[in-house]
């Protein structure tokens, strides 16, 4: 394993990195809704093995049942921008009932308006953000910009749990790192002396391990 | 004419330096203006001749504001990596292919318009999808490829630069969509590519050059009603949206001018937008 990895391991290790994830794709989700007065906000992840958008995280209306549903990845809208790698803004859904359908199904319910994001990260695309019934009725360039640094900032946020979460898992499947991650997580916990002692007792092998 | 004999013919027509006996042979007649207006550019055109791909998710034919397609086909990659084109018969199932058609059809009533879907086969195949579906549009000798989408996969940039230089030789401009997001992505910032992003004032003939790149061109991209499925239609905004009001455009200057290059018709369109010099109506 590469140093950059164990060292992020033993990070997971001490994060309770699952719950990290759930808490700051929730917290997305939120913030998205806040900053443009949305009715709703809800997060689609790219599960590449399966080649699937799973729904992750709701903020507002919708119907929280449908999380952990699946869907292909390149299906609707948000197929559309996880593929084309563009936002979209669209208004007046309701126009088109086949689409408004499929919309609800994959939200909980029928809104007017919505934009969808891809969250990228370097060359990666790591899932779409969607922002339902925002609040002001025509739609800016202001808007749109602060959206893609929206997204950018969620997107940073994801890659570097997503990192942590891939670190954890080859730890715990590693039988010789598995410990160390362990042993991290364990050192958080103690009393000050108690850390302190346990470090010294690190270093001291360190250093035999040096020699 | 198959893609062999255009690779034949091709070959035939490069030309690698210029003796004086082949001076009498490149006469070209297609000349620019002492002054190119937007008159002269498109005046009285409606598109009829022009070839436009849209390369996108489909298009629902026969939509009011589509109205019927010359061809639609779809992409998909065999075994060796080869593009398998078939004739598409499933259509749109997003909408947005049928959006970039109809903003098309509202600016060059008359043209020819063709689907090459190229979205359909889950997200891990897309960026092969991509290349093969723009190699194979290429080779088509469309006069303008209408491109609302781009990869941020550094391993497929080599590629598109090849194919877009490609095409910016065979006379076939590709407009693509800028991004408005803070990252790389290809191929609207190679220059052989005419890049596309939105303005905000509601005129879908009004464009501005950049004088700023990579994104080249600003056209109408907020808030603009276009065809969604079903027949049905609806309000959207992104580059996605402004990049076929330039495909529009172009469709109607390649009608008039049909032997422009296209250096040629991105000089022209320059000349035309709203912000150089002070062009004509």
């Amino acid at each position: 394993m590469a140093d950059a990895d164990l060292r992020a391991a033993v990070a997971a290790g001490v994060l309770g990195v699952e719950e990290a994830h759930r808490d700051l794709l929730r917290s997305i989700a939120d913030t998205a809704r806040a900053i443009f007065s949305a009715r709703a906000s809800s997060i689609f992840l790219l599960d590449e093995e399966r080649d699937e958008l799973v729904f992750e995280a709701v903020s507002g209306e919708g119907s929280k049942s449908l999380l952990g549903r699946r869907m292909p990845s390149d299906t609707g809208i948000a197929g559309w921008v996880l593929i084309a790698r563009q936002p979209l803004v669209l208004d007046d859904v309701g126009g088109d009932p086949r689409f408004a359908k499929d919309v609800a199904e994959a939200t909980g319910y029928v809104p007017s308006g919505m934009m969808a994001v891809p969250l990228l990260h370097g060359d990666e695309a790591l899932g779409v953000l969607q922002v339902l019934d925002r609040k002001s009725s025509r739609f800016s360039l202001a808007e749109m910009e602060l959206l893609g640094l929206f997204a950018n900032q969620a997107a940073i946020a994801l890659h570097l749990l997503g990192r942590a979460r891939r670190a954890r898992k080859a730890a715990d499947g590693d039988a010789s790192l598995a410990p160390i991650a362990r042993l991290a997580a364990r050192l958080e916990t103690l009393p000050p002396e108690r850390q302190q002692a346990g470090l010294a007792l690190l270093e001291a092998l360190e250093r035999v391990l040096a020699t | 004419m198959s893609a062999a004999d255009d690779q034949h013919e091709e070959e035939e027509l490069q030309a690698w330096s210029l003796p004086t006996s082949a001076l009498g042979g490149i006469s070209l007649p297609a000349a620019l203006p002492e002054r190119v207006t937007r008159d002269w550019a498109w005046g009285g055109s409606t598109g009829a001749g022009a070839r436009v791909c849209i390369l996108d998710s489909g298009v629902e034919a026969g939509h009011p504001r589509v109205g019927a397609l010359e061809g639609a086909f779809a992409v998909s990659v065999g075994p060796d990596g080869e593009a398998v084109v078939v004739e598409d018969t499933v259509g749109d199932e997003c909408g947005h292919g049928t959006a970039c058609a109809g903003i098309v059809r509202s600016l060059a009533p008359d043209c020819s318009l063709f689907s090459v879907r190229v979205i359909g086969s889950g997200f891990t195949g897309s960026g092969a999808i991509l290349l093969a579906g723009l190699g194979w549009a290429i080779e088509q000798g469309f006069d303008v490829i209408n491109m609302s989408l781009s990869t941020t996969k550094r391993e497929h940039a080599p590629t598109l630069h090849e194919l877009a230089d490609r095409a910016y030789f065979r006379g076939t401009m590709l407009i693509a969509s800028a991004h408005n997001m803070p990252v790389e992505s290809y191929p609207w910032r190679f220059s052989s590519v005419t890049s596309i992003g939105s303005h905000e004032l509601p005129e879908p003939m009004t464009f501005f050059y950049n004088p700023s790149p990579p994104v080249e061109f600003f056209a109408h991209g907020v808030d603009v009603e276009v065809a969604w499925l079903g027949g049905a239609t609806m309000r959207t905004s992104g580059n996605s949206f402004a990049t076929p009001h330039m495909t529009g455009i172009c469709a109607l200057v390649m009608a008039k001018h049909p032997d422009l290059t296209p250096f040629q018709l991105k000089s022209v369109l320059h000349a035309t937008a709203a912000n150089v010099g002070a062009p004509d109506g």
